[in-house]
């Protein structure tokens, strides 16, 4: 069993708005749906599956699915933070493949820059999950659980602060070009190492923004895609995985990538050398660093050496990634970056990404995301598409 | 400096003995009697073996730092950290009391108790050895 070529992403799109003082989570919710159903050239009374996330507001998918006014045959809330909807697009395929739907629809929303939140203030993920007790009143807090993997890996392979900093400096080379981008000012590695520490050793310019805003996937059945008039992304493989403290066995130096990206390959039969335009799940620069040897883009420990010298800036490096700026320079709504990776990956495999940073001849393309914590628990998504 | 503020746990009924014993200045690992090891944080069933023979054990306090970050982005910095206890388990803490600036990934140090808000048990964090 496979969900190759079992279905297709035929709808996307990424809600303009970066501040949303004036709507509410649901609304945005509802934007997002309109927009990616425009796009595909669909309605709501086509849709009989539907996903969302813990940014959805109420019980799961109902509330959702009850403002919307769907009607439904499958529902989906798997919830595994930022990168649910990278898995999302897989669970709709694998439904879609057994016939349990034949156009899921995938939602993401919501406003934490007009409701002020911050990476830096710890935030409490359920009073009665077992590890809250041992590890809230410690203040871990989503930038210094991810900065706790950065100081490892930079004691144990030499990464510095300068090869992170060429993350950032690429997304901002592409988000100069994206006019929804928040930040669309070119960095340099000096401006990156100078900026404010945050938590060491992450400074202000290695994290990601805070958006509002939302993002919506139609994902489809192959008769279905193939009455339709845009492009056909098609689905090639995936895998999901997660990875904790593992009893105490802490090694922060890789992510459950290790485990969802090779995964995903094998699906897809492709090698990571063959990906000409990746997304990748960019929260901090750090994860992208780690991110990149586990899926096996470079060796374990290599990932700032790779990310070196622009490597990642479309028409320059060997891999051009988050052409649209990422979450570190463009949009990170609901604090979750998954469905802005897709979205940015269908642009590519569609020829619709803006002109100056299009992968020539993009046929084949990689999203992948950690969701959660890096430096404590975290689930990892990847998944793999072609143009047809 | 004033001491920066720490919620108090959420106590449980699985995990009682540990903040009982904290009161009292013990500081306890969860092992397992079946396959010999410890873990963190604690649990009734082991995660290595699923056994649900897991027993309280004494600790000695003593580890060394895997890794940290200083919080400066805080009204009190402070610093996050793994440590790795001498009893095997990496445990996440804090670490107080000292220049956070110059600790260093692999330097020794001891627990050290401090009090948590209202009447709740003392929370372990590290201090250099």
């Amino acid at each position: 069993m496979t969900i190759k070529g079992k279905a297709y992403i035929m709808g996307a799109y990424e809600h303009p708005t970066r501040l949303a003082k004036d709507k509410s989570v649901a609304q945005l919710h509802a934007e997002c749906a309109l927009g990616a159903l425009a796009d595909a050239g669909l309605s709501k009374e086509d849709v009989d599956g539907y996903f969302c996330a813990g940014d959805a507001p109420g019980l799961g998918p109902l509330a959702m699915a009850d403002y919307m006014n769907l009607k439904l045959r499958h529902l989906d809330s798997t919830d595994m933070g930022g990168c649910s909807y990278i898995a999302h697009v897989a669970h709709a395929a694998q439904a879609i493949a057994m016939g349990k739907c034949r156009v899921a629809l995938i939602t993401l929303a919501g406003r934490p820059r007009s409701e002020g939140h911050s990476g830096a203030v710890p935030r409490m993920r359920g009073a009665d999950a077992p590890d809250t007790q041992w590890e809230f009143p410690l203040g871990v807090a989503t930038i210094n659980a991810y900065a706790m993997c950065a100081a490892r890996h930079m004691y144990q392979y030499g990464t510095t602060s300068e090869q992170l900093a060429w993350v950032k400096v690429a997304a901002s080379h592409h988000a100069q070009h994206n006019p929804h981008a928040m930040l669309r000012d070119v960095v340099t590695v000096e401006d990156v190492v100078k900026s404010p520490l945050i938590a060491t050793p992450l400074h202000r310019l290695d994290c990601c923004v805070v958006s509002d805003g939302g993002g919506a996937l139609v994902v489809v059945a192959p008769e279905i895609a193939k009455s339709l008039k845009r492009p056909r992304v098609k689905v090639l493989g995936a895998g999901e995985s997660m990875k904790g403290q593992m009893g105490g066995e802490v090694d922060l130096t890789y992510s459950a990538g290790v485990r969802s990206g090779p995964a995903a390959f094998a699906e897809a039969g492709v090698k990571p050398a063959d990906i000409k335009y990746a997304s990748i799940y960019d929260s901090f620069t750090i994860t992208v660093v780690i991110q990149i040897e586990d899926l096996g883009f470079c060796e374990k420990g290599q990932g700032g050496r790779f990310v070196a010298d622009g490597n990642l800036i479309s028409g320059v490096g060997k891999l051009p990634f988050n052409t649209d700026g990422g979450g570190l320079c463009n949009n990170h709504p609901a604090n979750r970056g998954g469905i802005t990776k897709v979205i940015e990956a269908v642009r590519q495999l569609r020829g619709e990404a803006h002109p100056a940073v299009q992968v020539k001849n993009c046929d084949l393309a990689l999203a992948h995301g950690t969701g959660g914590l890096l430096g404590s628990r975290h689930g990892a998504a990847t998944l793999i598409m072609e143009r047809e | 400096m004033a001491d920066r503020k720490i919620p108090a746990p959420g106590v449980n009924p699985e995990t009682e003995p540990f903040w009982t014993a904290a009161r009292e200045g013990r500081f306890l690992v969860k092992g397992c009697a079946s396959c010999g090891k410890n873990h963190w944080y604690p649990r009734a069933i082991c995660p290595f073996c699923f056994s649900d023979r897991t027993e309280w054990r004494p600790a000695s306090g003593r580890g060394v730092i895997y890794s940290l970050s200083v919080m400066k982005r805080a009204p009190e910095p402070y610093v996050m950290a793994y440590v790795t206890l001498e009893e095997g388990p990496t445990m996440m803490t804090n670490i107080v009391d000292c220049d956070f600036d110059a600790l260093k990934i692999g330097q020794k140090v001891k627990l050290v108790f401090k009090p948590t808000e209202g009447d709740g048990p003392p929370f372990p964090m590290f201090t250099p050895a």
